[in-house]
């Protein structure tokens, strides 16, 4: 049987890619992909605990948050369509127009 | 054969108001879609349905629903109906801003109330799940309501950061949340509070990691420096009634959630969140204040200064008692009526293509519209927090509880900082009384932006006047739990 730190250090690892990904990549799409990329850490982790822990509750949660990252993904991609129209490019670095 | 069981429908009882407020929400859209030309119809709904909702919640008695995970307790009552007066204020200034910009109806109003849903669950909320989905409830629909005028210079840049910065705040509380339950066995809320102290975690260092996350993920969501560089920009790009409701209720949603976390959930590790919040509320207030000086822009500034009023409200929540808490909810009260009385006055002055809020724009407002720059007058008054409005009592009761939980030098720099914050907020003054008018041409308001103005006077001095009643009502509500 796989230990559980091993579940939780993947998970750590999971969310910490995501996290250098959100915060370097310039690119809308690329962060969007970062964004999931934590949220699947912690489904990992919840996951792994609910096994450990004998719980169903980290299980249910997971479905929960399965859902609103496919909600939140619609919004998301939605939000860089408009942008692309707006300024033909979905850079972080040239949407600097409010500043001050 | 499979009998099945009887489904109790008195479960629902405890979420009515909010199951009247979905259905209003798919009934906007239909009206909006089957009957475009009864599209009048549809702020009258939005406020019809609130109002039901609002003497529902106020009504309702104490109840526990589902198994402990919806709360309708003293606490989530003030939260929810700071939310929903600010649904009801908002629906009845977008009148005006409807004749401004051309905007889609029938999403805009379904939108707010699906938002407003995700708000009264997160008051409600008695468990890490439910908190999770009202959260996302109501900032998924604000993320669309910021880009939702798609011909705006900057609605979608503004959209995008908030999108982005909202995320990512989220992912973080959800990591927090998951070492919460991995800890503690359980995700509901109360359970967490007595597995931390009969196992004694408050010194374990995965603990702490899951406290620093969850304060990360919800200073981004209150707009708490140093997690609050969103704030401006988000607020200056998004079409003005929309940055109205979202400097209130979300806000004031932010902080049930800070509340639910903190104040319900880890009361055992207040030895370590209150110190790190007391610097945060004090970097906070700082950077909100000595940023909204240099501001010509005064939507820009007004949000600077919301980022500085959630540094004084912090202040509240940090004392980690009960009269702290309750200061802090006052204080959103009075913030409700202060903060869209200011939005109001400037939506007046904001022209159709999004110009006309510069500060340049409100020179001589007192000569165009007498009554306009009166109202002004005493919404800077109170967010100055000068006597008798009500922003000076919010303030008094906050600096109160921070002073009796032994936060002295945090109160001192709050005090400190609040001087500060009188320059730039009585400069709006002077250029609407000392200078002439750029403009001559009068200043057009509906019915509705009338109302909203009369509501939100009567509610700034009548909290100022009458001081103790709020407090009463909130201190009540919460010794109820």
């Amino acid at each position: 049987m796989i230990p559980l730190s091993w579940y939780i250090a993947l998970s750590i690892m999971l969310f910490c890619v995501g996290a250098c990904g959100f915060l370097t990549r310039r690119n809308v799409i690329i962060m969007l992909l970062s964004l999931e990329l934590m949220l699947n850490g912690v489904n990992l982790n919840l996951v792994a605990l609910s096994y450990y822990l004998d719980s169903v509750r980290g299980q249910l949660f997971t479905f929960f948050i399965i859902t609103v990252a496919a909600a939140e993904a619609a919004i998301g991609l939605g939000i860089a369509v408009t942008l692309y129209r707006s300024r033909r490019s979905v850079h972080v670095d040239t949407i600097n127009q409010l500043k001050g | 054969m499979i009998v099945p069981a009887a489904i109790d429908w008195s479960v629902i009882v405890p979420i009515l108001p909010e199951l009247l407020l979905v259905g209003v929400a798919i009934v906007l859209i239909g009206l909006d879609l089957f009957f475009p030309d009864q599209r009048q119809l549809l702020p009258w709904l939005t406020i019809v349905g609130s109002l039901c909702a609002l003497i529902m919640v106020l009504g309702a008695r104490p109840a526990v629903g589902f198994g402990g995970m919806f709360l309708l307790d003293g606490y989530a009552v003030v939260f929810k109906t700071i939310c929903l007066a600010t649904v009801i204020m908002t629906a009845l200034m977008s009148e005006q801003f409807r004749n401004l910009i051309r905007m889609r109806q029938g999403e805009y109003y379904s939108l707010l109330m699906l938002s407003l849903v995700g708000m009264l669950l997160i008051a409600s909320a008695g468990d890490l799940m439910v908190l999770y989905l009202g959260l996302e409830l109501m900032a998924l629909p604000i993320y669309a309501l910021v880009g939702l005028h798609k011909q705006g210079r900057w609605t979608s840049e503004a959209a995008v950061k908030y999108f982005l910065t909202g995320g990512f705040a989220s992912a973080l509380l959800l990591f927090g949340m998951s070492l919460l339950y991995g800890l503690t066995g359980t995700t509901d809320i109360s359970q967490i509070a007595e597995a931390i102290s009969v196992r004694q975690l408050a010194g374990n260092s995965a603990m702490l990691a899951a406290l620093g996350l969850c304060l990360v993920g919800c200073c981004f969501k209150v707009a708490v420096a140093p997690f609050h560089f969103w704030t401006p920009d988000v607020y200056e790009g998004a079409p003005t009634v929309i940055t109205a409701f979202m400097s209130v209720a979300p806000k004031a949603a932010g902080f049930a959630l800070f509340g639910r976390i903190f104040f319900f959930g880890l009361p055992h590790l207040h030895d370590h969140w209150g110190p790190i919040l007391a610097v945060l509320a004090l970097l906070t207030m700082a950077v909100g204040n000595i940023t909204a000086l240099c501001q010509r822009n005064l939507k820009r500034m007004l949000a600077y200064s919301s980022v500085a009023h959630a540094g004084y409200a912090v202040l509240g929540l940090l004392a980690g008692t009960a009269e702290g808490m309750a200061a802090t909810m006052t204080y959103l009260v009075i913030y409700l009526f202060m903060n869209l009385g200011a939005f109001a006055i400037l939506m007046l002055l904001t022209s159709a293509d999004g110009s006309g809020d510069t500060l340049d724009d409100c020179k001589g407002l007192a000569t165009r519209h007498p009554l306009a720059a009166a109202m002004m007058l005493v919404f800077l008054f109170s967010l100055t927090g000068i006597p008798p409005t009500g922003g000076f009592i919010g303030k008094f009761y906050l600096l109160k509880a921070a002073f009796m939980a032994g936060y002295t030098l945090t109160v001192v720099g709050a005090v400190l900082f609040s001087a500060i914050s009188a320059y730039f907020y009585l400069r709006v003054i002077r250029y609407m009384y000392m200078n002439d008018p750029v403009q001559q041409t009068g200043l057009v308001a509906s019915s509705g932006m009338y109302a909203t103005l009369v509501l939100c006077l009567l509610g700034v001095l009548g909290t100022g006047i009458f001081p103790g009643s709020l407090l009463n009502w909130t201190v009540a509500l919460l010794a109820g739990l």
